[in-house]
């Protein structure tokens, strides 16, 4: 609230050094005016002398010298905090000052109108308090972070979802050497999940130790199964037999009854915490935003050229997921452009190319499990029943095929604006000099 | 028979008492020191008379300046407003309780905004000269049962410096009135045994339009965006803030559970919703609208300011809602925070979340109940009826017209 009042705090020390008021001026008083006033432009000058020598404000160096024992006691904690860094001269002036202010318990601000009781608060110059070691305390951090859970615990219970539901989460995998990397990262996520968990876990060339023992240190309710098949060596190979697998997994649910949302985690995903939040919401089938960081790990002339052009035009990163229109509705579905990768996808692992996502990845649905299951009373119209799906006959590319009627899916993350989800494939070369699964 | 019956009544009542506190599960009831004053309705409780000053006290100014209705000082204007068309209004002096001058004190404004407060004295006697000759009420009384609104940094002292203001002292001619405004400190000069202190404004809609939802979760410990150092007035520090903002920076600058810096972010209020405690230190006057920011946005006040006296003191229960720290504490302040006990915290965030708590705290136009133009009300209300030496006797006279500063007599 001050203007520059450099000038003004300037002439107002200089006045007060004057005022007859305070100890220091009391006893020169009665000698005379001039006296006085030669002593103190004397003293003055003597002071002025002194600090262009030694460099720095020569009084304050006094002042605390002088006066730091009398005033607060807990001195232990008091270290001015840059007290020779003075550039004025005004020494005098502030000298008499500062005695004027400083000692509170000697020198009650009688400037005050009688009758007021004098305030514990005192005007004027106060040394700034650092303790002897400034830094932060391990033991106040954690309690501060005990305190911060708890708060943000209170928050879920308040304004959180109010009957959490199961989530079942769908995961095909296979072994190889970058198995460990993506389960593990897939399983940490599952088990920050603050819901009930099911993880249904389906293997291509059926259970092995490595995967069941993986498993097995999550703590989570896992369910292993195996698939027939062996994993296939090309890229649209493995998308038929991965959406397979995922079929086979819903038929799990279906035989088990189990209750609550299915989604589809594949390994190689990032999930944030927020996405279980937002599928919570879901009433028979949702969908969410993927963000899809499509890249080639290499430096391949044709790759790089298209992700210059790319960055040229300033693209955001692509984001397959549902579009709305301004009333908030389901109007079509965002896709991955796959245009400027015409002809330079990758086909077989383990090409030097793009590895490219479908057109709708499975992990940007959510289904009520209730859909699956053989009679459920209040099951829509438009599901189709899963027994007459077999994934051989068609096609079953996303889960929009077990939809009469796909404008029913409800979009979730704020219509599809909030990305909640990554897709990324990263896969290392099947002739790659590691062992099967990775030994940490 | 009759036992049973009562038995039935204490069930039913007991069963309405029950259900009201099942109302709000995760906000709590403030009970101040009068039950619950804060949802008080002031009409029909007390009359205020408006005076008719010419437009040059109130109208021309903001005219000049219409800058004055957004910064924190602009309770005297809307408090005007407000009062023009309140039903507690009455244009029939004779039977007023109390009596309202609408003078903008507060409104000369520097080109950066900051308000200069050298001619307010002079404008405030000149107005007061014009209502005691025009009209008779402030003879019989001196002025004991008008009351004034004087936001400014120090009130009516009408001085940005803290020395200079406790030497004017508050101006002798308000010295019977009754002073509404912003500065409060106990033991001090500027504030007069019976002030009401209100919360500086803080603009209603921006702060609506910055809302984040609920459910995000809260994970800063402690956050604070302003000053440490006034490098223009005060380079080296000690001066202002009494050194405590200055100690507040040396001692927790590397803490990371401390965000405290001086940037001005575009998220400020998006961020005081993220937070946990939100510091409000004092600067060189102990009052600030981050108090009502936090209040608004669910943190917890720390407030770090000696003997400061809050908004509605007497109807707020300060102490329960925000968190004291004394200004030779402050280098301890992580331990202090750290020690409170997670149910305090909860139960001062429930308290918080009270609507009514922060309706209180705004100035909203048009005004609604419960809000800080009622509770000043209220505050005038409860100090109904006058005490009987505020009548003089016929000719005895209690202020000094002549005391004061020379400059301060000359004409406005």
């Amino acid at each position: 609230m001050k203007l520059s009042a450099l000038q003004q705090s300037y002439t107002n020390r200089r006045s007060n050094s004057f005022r007859a008021a305070g100890g220091l001026d009391s006893s020169v008083d009665g000698s005379g005016k001039s006296p006085a006033a030669v002593f103190w432009l004397v003293l003055h000058g003597l002071c002025c002398l002194i600090s262009l020598v030694l460099g720095f404000r020569f009084s304050r160096l006094v002042f605390f010298l002088f006066f730091s024992t009398a005033s607060n006691g807990g001195t232990s904690g008091l270290y001015p905090s840059t007290p020779f860094l003075g550039t004025t001269a005004d020494i005098a002036g502030s000298l008499s000052f500062q005695a004027n202010s400083s000692p509170n318990l000697e020198l009650p601000p009688n400037r005050t109108a009688g009758g007021i009781s004098s305030s514990r608060v005192v005007v004027g110059r106060h040394g700034i308090r650092i303790r002897p070691w400034p830094h932060p305390n391990p033991d106040e951090v954690m309690k501060a972070h005990r305190i911060i859970e708890r708060v943000q615990r209170e928050q879920k219970l308040q304004f959180g979802i109010k009957n959490p539901r199961t989530v079942i989460v769908v995961t095909p995998t296979y072994v190889r050497t970058f198995q460990t990397l993506h389960l593990t990262g897939l399983m940490h996520s599952l088990m920050n999940v603050p819901y009930d968990l099911i993880w249904i876990v389906v293997e291509a060339g059926g259970t092995t130790n490595e995967t069941a023992s993986l498993l097995a240190k999550s703590g989570l309710r896992t369910i292993h199964i195996g698939f027939d098949k062996r994993m296939p060596n090309s890229w649209e190979d493995r998308h038929r037999l991965e959406a397979q697998m995922r079929l086979r997994a819903l038929r799990i649910v279906r035989e088990e009854k189990l209750d609550g949302i299915v989604m589809f985690g594949d390994d190689s995903n990032m999930h944030s915490m927020e996405l279980f939040d937002e599928i919570q919401k879901v009433t028979w089938i949702g969908a969410v935003s993927v963000g899809i960081l499509a890249h080639s790990g290499n430096t391949d002339e044709l790759s790089s050229v298209v992700h210059k052009k790319a960055e040229e035009e300033n693209l955001p990163p692509p984001v397959q997921g549902p579009a709305c229109n301004s009333s908030e509705k389901l109007v079509g579905w965002h896709i991955f452009n796959s245009l400027p990768y015409v002809g330079n996808g990758a086909t077989y692992i383990d090409d030097r190319a793009t590895v490219l996502p479908r057109k709708l990845e499975w992990s940007g649905f959510v289904l009520n499990s209730r859909l699956l299951w053989k009679e459920a009373e209040d099951r829509p119209e438009w599901v189709k029943d899963l027994d007459k799906l077999d994934g051989v006959s068609e096609e079953i590319e996303s889960p929009l095929s077990l939809l009469k009627d796909p404008s029913m899916v409800e979009p979730l993350g704020s219509c599809g604006r909030k990305v909640l989800l990554w897709w990324l494939r990263v896969e290392a070369r099947t002739d790659s000099k590691f062992p099967a699964r990775l030994v940490f | 028979m009759g036992v049973w019956i009562w038995v039935l009544v204490f069930g039913f009542v007991w069963g309405i008492g029950a259900h009201g506190l099942d109302r709000h599960p995760h906000t709590e009831r403030i009970s101040g020191s009068a039950g619950d004053v804060l949802e008080d309705d002031p009409v029909g409780k007390l009359k205020v008379f408006v005076y008719e000053l010419p437009s040059k006290y109130n109208k021309k100014i903001l005219q000049k300046d219409p800058r004055c209705l957004n910064h924190m000082f602009a309770a005297e204007i809307f408090m005007h407003r407000f009062l023009l068309s309140s039903p507690v209004r009455t244009l029939n002096p004779e039977e007023a309780d109390w009596f309202y001058t609408p003078i903008y004190t507060t409104c000369d404004l520097t080109p950066n905004g900051l308000p200069l407060p050298f001619k307010s004295p002079r404008m405030m006697r000149s107005a007061i000269q014009l209502i005691s000759s025009n009209w008779p009420y402030w003879n019989r009384t001196e002025g004991a049962d008008h009351f004034f609104v004087v936001p400014h940094d120090f009130g009516a002292c009408f001085h940005y410096q803290e020395e200079k203001a406790i030497e004017r002292g508050i101006l002798p001619l308000l010295q019977r009135a009754t002073l509404v405004q912003t500065f409060g400190q106990r033991n001090h000069v500027c504030l007069n045994e019976g002030s009401i202190t209100i919360p500086p404004y803080a603009p209603p809609q921006k702060m609506q339009a910055h809302l984040i939802p609920q459910e995000t979760p809260r994970s800063i410990f402690v956050y604070f965006r302003g000053l440490f150092y006034d490098v223009n007035n005060d380079p080296e520090g000690g001066y202002y803030a009494r050194g405590a903002r200055a100690a507040v920076w040396e001692n927790f600058k590397d803490n990371p559970l401390f965000d405290i810096s001086t940037e001005h972010p575009t998220t400020y209020y998006e961020d005081m919703q993220r937070a946990i405690f939100c510091l409000c230190p004092l600067g060189w006057a102990p009052w600030s609208p981050r108090l009502v920011e936090a209040v608004i946005f669910g943190c917890i006040p720390v407030i770090i300011a000696d003997d400061i006296v809050l908004p509605f003191a007497d109807a707020i229960p300060w102490e329960e809602i925000g968190v004291f720290v004394a200004e030779e504490d402050v280098p301890n302040l992580d331990t202090i925070l750290t020690s409170i006990p997670p149910e305090v915290i909860l139960r001062k965030q429930r308290l918080l979340a009270n609507p009514s708590m922060k309706q209180a705290m705004l100035f909203p136009q048009p005004a609604q109940s419960g809000d800080a133009f009622h509770q000043i009300l209220n505050g005038l209300a409860r100090k109904l009826p006058h005490n009987k030496n505020v009548f003089l006797k016929h000719g005895e006279k209690a202020l000094n017209w002549t005391a004061g500063p020379v400059g301060d007599l000359k004409p406005w």
